[in-house]
């Protein structure tokens, strides 16, 4: 290794949060905790295939209060994920990378997986009859 | 020997793995094709909000559905395997503790989604 000592480049905690750096690491973390909805819809196929009394105990747990909010914020987490994943696919072909088009796909993302999410939750109601 | 080199010509001698570019690559394929199916699947599942146990099983017995659902899990969780192994990289110091959590990691992802799929396939092939 260098022996000489030579100046770092500012690390995170010099620069003031922004857009751009809060997305970054939500697309990581919205990552991580989509993981746990893939582990959801395992356990659901593997109720499904268990039986009718698996498959009730599965819809038991995911429609009560609790499951519903712990989905719901699992859709969230993936639709943010797909929305920051899409805008990370157009970077990486080297558009929307000055600071202006990148805040606002950055907004765009936000806005689009809120409308996703409810738009689903609101079908997912509707198909059920409840509203 | 190596006292006669500089450190960064020992770096270029080491050369690269040559595996950066399919993880990064693999990572996007799966990304794109995860965003077809897991929308198809999305709008599926909201559609079938409220639906029996009969209509459930009717539904995965599809030979579409069946294929898709395969083809989902598969591609999910080998998706899952690249985004968490990249952060284990970054996180996990230790050298033995990482290549533990990886080979870990690539176990249960690789257990999961073979639950998945036979799952669906004892459905769609079960009597």
């Amino acid at each position: 290794m260098a022996s000489t000592r030579r100046p770092l480049s500012p690390h995170l905690q010099i620069w003031r949060w922004g857009l751009h750096m809060a997305l970054s690491i939500a697309h990581r973390t919205t990552g991580v905790g989509s993981s746990l909805g893939a582990l959801i819809i395992v356990w659901g196929l593997v109720a499904i295939a268990a039986g009718p009394d698996s498959f009730s105990t599965f819809k038991m747990v995911t429609t009560s209060l609790l499951g519903r909010i712990v989905l719901f914020g699992i859709t969230l987490s993936m639709m943010l994920h797909m929305c920051t994943g899409v805008r990370h696919l157009v970077m990486d072909t080297g558009r929307a990378l000055d600071i202006k088009t990148n805040r606002q796909t950055g907004i765009l993302a936000i806005v689009a997986a809120i409308v996703l999410t409810l738009g689903l939750w609101v079908a997912a109601y509707w198909f059920a009859g409840l509203i | 020997m190596s006292k006669f080199r500089t450190p960064i010509a020992t770096a270029r001698g080491l050369g690269s793995a040559r595996s950066g570019a399919r993880h990064w690559m693999h990572q996007r394929v799966t990304a794109v094709i995860n965003l077809l199916l897991l929308l198809w699947f999305a709008g599926s599942v909201v559609s079938l909000a409220g639906a029996g146990y009969a209509d459930i099983i009717w539904w995965v017995r599809d030979p579409i559905v069946t294929v898709l659902l395969v083809l989902l899990i598969a591609n999910l969780f080998y998706h899952i395997r690249l985004g968490l192994q990249v952060v284990i990289e970054d996180y996990v110091k230790s050298d033995g503790t990482k290549a533990l959590s990886l080979i870990l990691l690539t176990m249960v992802t690789l257990v999961l989604a073979l639950l998945g799929i036979v799952s669906v396939l004892k459905v769609s092939f079960g009597g």
